[in-house]
């Protein structure tokens, strides 16, 4: 399809003799927003890893922007403009905002082998500038990442996936435990994220968020893709039908 | 007009307050600091005279060394028991060159290439068979000394007389205030400081032992991050234990021996935390410090020197708590807006 940004072609995946994956084909289209749902165990969490560089698939194709790629590592995926956001292992709770939203890319002055002396100056104004775009308030880039809400560390993961111009977001149940406030927050960042000319990819449990803020949805179960239709010509109890 | 300047600079405290708070090595700084007025008193001010302090700070760099690694490697979410073995090994392998004409530097290079394997190693297995570090430097703990023993025949060899002991152990400075050995724990203590504070390497190690899956997803090599540390720890340990066998001009198979431990409990005192991704480099030269002058500042005050052990232990659990506690308090001072 010529407007994808990813394509996946029979992407099959095996863990110790299951079969976790059963031949995914899929299309993420520039600019979309993807409602990916299905129950624990459907296949949706092996996808997004193999996306992500987490795992690798045994056996398929991934294509960004029409070009083949190899995704092996997270690195490899960032810098295809992939960014995941998990629920819990995206930030380190020992850490100030500022440090968590450079790790793994921090600015440098200069560096010899890939390590070199932090260019602190750029790292404070960068992340305010990250946090604020982001329309979150934060008091200082220096306050502990452990010290914020739930809602607050999934803001400052967003800000860091905007800040590095991800084109893809992948948010792992990003609406997991949080209040009903900050929910509203996250869902209202995923519907303005088409603005931005980025593709989001939302995987959550409940429907009524999927259908709020997404274009299509995708239902997995058992490893296949079970329903791939736009929000307006399904529903919420048809897809609860086919998981 | 006033009010708000008032509200600013109270804004300000509270965020300064907060600040030092927070900062792990606070609680054994503030310990150091009530030990050395203590024992001034007790000893009628002869602690802090000359000769004692020139006694302090000519061991200090020894223990201080090991436990720099110690707790640079704590902060990487590991932990290395075998240093006490791999600070004998390392000076022993330079004798034993040396006995057989190597010359010192070839001598220097190898005993920090054999602790570098050494580390490598601990690291290596730590990692790839995914077991606690806890048990694989146990194991080292063990080996290396074995090895110790076993390359020296159970006899230390003899050190040659031309060794450059003015580079590493002669006293300089003002009234020969320092040994050399100083000089070296000083400038390897600011630069692994700048390392952790300033460098992105520094960043990778933190955030490897703050949260690993974090650290993982977001691209860093944790687990070369956490081998490096192995080996900065493992060398740290052997160019001290070169510089006390220098210092003692003897190589002896046992030195070291529960050097280990005592390194664990300076990091810890010194604010670093076993579960990784808190420490400081500052933290663990408090720690020993601390240390150091618990085990002169005893003698010096006329108390049984059997209460050193009591006495350590007791302020390692003391430091934790009062850590947990400050950080606790640090915390719910909010600052918003």
């Amino acid at each position: 399809m010529a407007d994808a940004i990813i394509s996946v072609r029979n992407l099959h995946k095996w863990y110790s003799g299951v079969h976790a994956l059963k031949g995914v084909t899929l299309d993420f289209r520039r600019g979309e927003a993807l409602g990916l749902v299905g129950d624990n165990g459907a296949g949706k969490s092996t996808l997004i890893n193999i996306l992500s560089g987490v795992h690798r698939a045994d056996q398929g194709e991934i294509q960004v922007e029409g070009r083949p790629v190899s995704i092996a590592t997270p690195r490899d995926a960032m810098d295809l403009g992939i960014e995941t956001i998990y629920q819990y292992n995206s930030m380190v709770p020992t850490m100030s905002i500022a440090r968590n939203l450079f790790i793994g890319r921090e600015p440098t002055r200069f560096s010899v082998l890939g390590v070199g002396i932090l260019d602190q100056k750029k790292m404070a104004s960068e992340s305010v500038r990250a946090i604020a775009n982001v329309d979150l308030h934060l008091r200082s880039p220096d306050a502990l990442v452990g010290e914020l809400s739930g809602g607050q560390r999934q803001g400052v993961a967003i800000a860091r996936a905007m800040h590095f111009k991800s084109k893809v977001m992948i948010l792992d149940e990003p609406t997991n435990h949080l209040s009903v406030k900050e929910t509203r927050k996250v869902i209202g960042f995923v519907r303005g994220l088409k603005e931005q000319g980025v593709t989001g990819v939302f995987i959550s449990h409940n429907m009524h968020h999927v259908f709020e803020c997404c274009d299509r949805v995708v239902a997995m179960a058992r490893g296949e893709i079970v329903l791939d239709k736009r929000i307006e010509d399904t529903s919420i109890d048809e897809v609860h039908g086919v998981l | 007009m006033r009010q708000e300047k008032f509200e600013a600079l109270e804004r300000e405290l509270k965020r300064l307050f907060k600040t030092y708070l927070e900062k792990p090595e606070l609680a054994g700084l503030i310990l150091l600091v009530l030990l050395i007025v203590l024992f001034q008193i007790r000893s009628h001010g002869v602690f802090l005279n000359q000769d004692n302090l020139r006694g302090i700070l000519g061991i200090l760099p020894e223990a201080g060394l090991v436990a720099i690694g110690v707790t640079i490697l704590m902060i990487s979410g590991e932990f290395d028991l075998s240093v006490g073995s791999v600070f004998a090994l390392m000076p022993m392998t330079m004798a034993i060159l040396m006995v057989h004409g190597a010359p010192f530097p070839l001598a220097l290079l190898a005993g920090l290439l054999v602790c570098a394997v050494v580390g490598f190693v601990n690291g290596y297995i730590t990692i790839r068979f995914a077991i606690p570090s806890f048990i694989t430097t146990l194991g080292m703990l063990f080996m290396a000394r074995s090895l110790t023993v076993v390359v020296s025949g159970g006899f230390p060899p003899l050190l040659p007389a031309d060794l450059p002991t003015w580079l590493f152990t002669s006293f300089v400075g003002p009234g020969n205030m320092f040994r050399m050995s100083f000089l070296w724990f000083a400038g390897i203590a600011v630069l692994t400081s700048l390392m952790l504070s300033r460098t992105n390497f520094g960043n990778w190690i933190k955030a490897t032992g703050g949260f690993l899956p974090a650290a993982a997803s977001m691209g860093i090599p944790t687990a070369r991050v956490k081998i490096v540390c192995f080996m900065l720890c493992s060398m740290l340990s052997g160019f001290a234990g070169m510089l006390q066998v220098l210092r003692l001009g003897s190589p002896l198979p046992s030195i070291g021996e529960g050097m280990e431990l005592q390194a664990v409990a300076s990091a810890v005192i010194g604010g670093a935390s076993l579960a990784g991704g808190i420490g400081t480099v500052m933290g663990g030269i408090i720690g020993t410090t601390l240390i150091r002058v618990i085990d002169n500042g005893l003698v010096l005050s006329h108390v049984d020197a059997n209460w050193f052990k009591f006495a350590i232990g007791f302020l390692t659990i003391f430091a934790v708590v009062a850590n947990a506690w400050m950080r606790k308090r640090a915390k719910a001072i909010k600052m918003e807006g």
